[in-house]
C-alpha cells in the first residue's frame, strides 16, 4: 500500500503548472487535494512519474457570485465550499450534496474541481453539476475552453481533459430570484460517508401559485456518468406535483438507466432502486420549496 | 531521490529529506519517529492517521510529506498540555472508557479537536458526523460520543483554553 516512485513539482503560480503540463506526457499527473489520487497511487491503479501539485495555488480558488452563477475556483476545498453562504444561499443542490461527500477529513483536502476531474460516477458534486447544467473552465497553455460538464464527463474515470489541460473552474448557475426553491440528495450507500451504490438529486423552484417552475433531476450510479432526468422534468413543469405525479413522473428515467452490476450490487438491483430513490429526492425538495413558499407569504 | 521538507511540527519546525512518494504518517513514525499518529488502511478509509493540517483534521496517509512544507501539523503528540499531561479530551476519554484497544483513539482525538475547535456546543448528531470517518471496531463509539460531550462541557467552563492544540 505504499505508492510508487515519482518526482514532484508544487509549481507557484497556474502558468507554471500549465507549461509543466504541456511539456510533460501522459505520465504527469495533476494533483490537488488528492483525496482520490493517493490511494489509487497506494493500491498501484495509478502510477504517475510526475506530480504537479496546484493544491495551494490561491489563483485557482475562491467562490465568486456573478450575476446568474456562482464561479468557484477548481482548487476550493470541498469543505470551505461547504461553509460558504453563497454557495448556501445561490446554488442550493450543491449545498445540500456538499455534506455527503466522504468524511470532514477528506473534505477539508478534497476539492471542487478535482471530484469533476476524477470522474467517479457515483461522486455527489459531479451529480449536482449534471443536474444544474455546471460548467467548468479547461485551461491549458495560452488558451482556456469552457464546456457543460455532461461534455466533460464522458464515463468511469474518463474525462475531456486533455493531457495538457487543467481544471480551473466550475461555475453553476443559480436558480431565479422570484421562485422559492427546495433541493435534496438522496442516495443508498453500505454506511454513511460510504460511496453511493445509488444517488439521486433534485432542485425544485415553486412559483407563488405552487406551479413547479423550474426543476433539475439526476441520477447517480446507474450509468457511466450521472444521467440528467430530462424527461421527469418534462412532465412536471409547469404542474403542481402531488405524491402520484412524482411517482409516475421518476418512474420515466428508467430508459435513461446502463446499470452495471458490480461487488455492492446488482444492475438489476440499481435499475430497481434508482426510480424510487429519484422520487423521494424529488418529494423531499419538493417539501422544502413549499415550506420556503409558506415562510415567504407568512411574512 | 529524495527532496527537501520543512514545516510545523506541534509547534517545533522540522525538516527533513525524503522521497516524494512517502507519506506524511510514515515521515511521522518513521522519520521523526512520533509513533502516536497510527498506521491503519493506508489509503483513506480507517481515519486512524488522522492529523491537524493547519488547524484542521486530514487523513496523513492521503498527504505526501513533500506536500505540507510550509504548513503547520499537529499529531496526537501535541494535543497534550504543557508538561506532558493528557488533555482534557483525552482526560474524558479515559474517564468514559472510549477506548479499548487504542488503536482508533489517535484519530478519533483529532477529529473531537476539529470539531471543538469550531463547534463549543456540538449536538450527539454533530459528534456522530465528525468522528464517521473514524473507524473504532471495539466501542461501538457510544462511550466515544460521551467522552466528546463531556470534553466539550469542560471546555466550555474555561474560556480561552485551546487545550493544547
Amino acid at each position: 500500500m505504499k505508492a510508487a516512485s515519482f518526482t514532484y513539482s508544487r509549481p507557484a503560480s497556474l502558468a507554471e503548472a500549465l507549461a509543466l503540463v504541456a511539456e510533460d506526457g501522459p505520465d504527469t499527473r495533476v494533483i490537488a487535494g488528492g483525496q482520490s489520487l493517493v490511494p489509487m497511487m497506494a493500491m498501484r491503479l495509478a502510477r504517475p512519474a510526475r506530480l504537479v501539485d496546484i493544491g495551494r495555488l490561491d489563483e485557482i480558488r475562491g467562490i465568486e457570485c456573478a450575476g446568474r452563477e456562482v464561479r468557484i475556483g477548481a482548487g476550493t476545498t470541498q469543505a470551505e465550499a461547504e461553509r460558504s453562504p453563497d454557495i448556501a444561499r445561490a446554488v442550493p443542490l450543491l449545498a445540500t450534496a456538499l455534506p455527503l461527500v466522504g468524511h470532514i477529513q477528506t473534505r477539508n483536502r478534497g476539492t471542487v474541481g478535482g471530484s469533476i476531474a476524477h470522474g467517479d460516477p457515483t461522486a455527489e458534486i459531479l451529480l449536482a453539476a449534471v443536474a444544474l447544467d455546471a460548467r467548468v473552465t479547461l485551461a491549458s497553455e495560452g488558451a482556456s475552453r469552457c464546456l457543460p460538464v455532461r461534455d466533460c464527463a464522458l464515463g468511469p474515470m474518463q474525462t475531456a481533459l486533455e493531457d495538457d489541460e487543467i481544471l480551473t473552474e466550475v461555475s453553476f448557475p443559480t436558480p431565479p430570484g422570484d421562485l422559492s426553491v427546495g433541493a435534496a440528495v438522496e442516495e443508498v450507500s453500505v454506511r454513511a460517508g460510504d460511496f453511493a451504490l445509488l444517488a439521486a438529486a433534485a432542485e425544485v423552484g415553486l412559483d407563488a401559485d405552487g406551479v413547479c417552475r423550474h426543476l433539475h433531476l439526476a441520477v447517480g450510479g446507474a450509468c457511466p456518468v450521472p444521467v440528467r432526468a430530462s424527461p421527469c422534468e418534462e412532465a412536471l413543469l409547469g404542474t403542481q406535483p402531488d405524491g402520484r405525479a412524482l411517482e409516475e413522473a421518476a418512474h420515466l428515467v428508467a430508459p435513461l438507466l446502463d446499470p452495471e452490476d458490480d461487488v455492492q450490487a446488482s444492475a438489476r438491483y440499481r435499475r430497481r432502486v434508482a426510480p424510487g430513490l429519484l422520487a423521494r429526492a424529488l418529494a423531499t425538495a419538493l417539501d422544502r420549496a413549499a415550506d420556503g413558499r409558506n415562510a415567504m407569504e407568512a411574512r | 531521490m529524495t527532496v527537501p521538507v520543512a514545516f510545523t511540527l506541534n509547534g517545533q519546525p522540522v525538516s527533513g529529506s525524503v522521497e516524494p512518494r512517502v507519506t506524511l504518517v510514515d515521515f511521522l513514525r518513521d522519520h521523526m519517529r512520533l509513533t502516536g499518529t497510527h498506521t491503519g488502511c493506508e489509503h483513506g478509509v480507517c481515519g486512524a492517521c488522522s492529523v491537524l493540517l493547519d488547524g484542521v483534521p486530514v487523513r496523513s496517509c492521503l498527504v505526501f510529506a513533500v506536500q505540507v512544507s510550509g504548513q503547520s501539523v499537529v499529531t496526537v503528540e501535541g494535543l497534550r498540555e504543557e508538561g506532558g499531561a493528557p488533555g482534557v479530551i483525552q482526560d474524558s476519554f479515559q474517564e468514559t472508557h472510549a477506548l479499548q484497544c487504542g488503536y482508533c483513539t489517535p484519530g478519533m482525538l483529532i477529529a473531537a479537536h476539529g470539531l471543538l475547535a469550531h463547534t463549543p456546543d456540538p449536538s450527539r448528531a454533530d459528534i456522530r458526523e465528525a468522528i464517521a470517518g473514524t473507524l473504532c471496531r471495539c466501542t461501538g463509539y457510544v462511550q466515544i460520543v460521551e467522552a466528546i460531550e463531556r470534553a466539550a462541557a469542560r471546555l466550555r467552563q474555561q474560556p480561552g483554553e485551546s487545550d493544547g492544540a
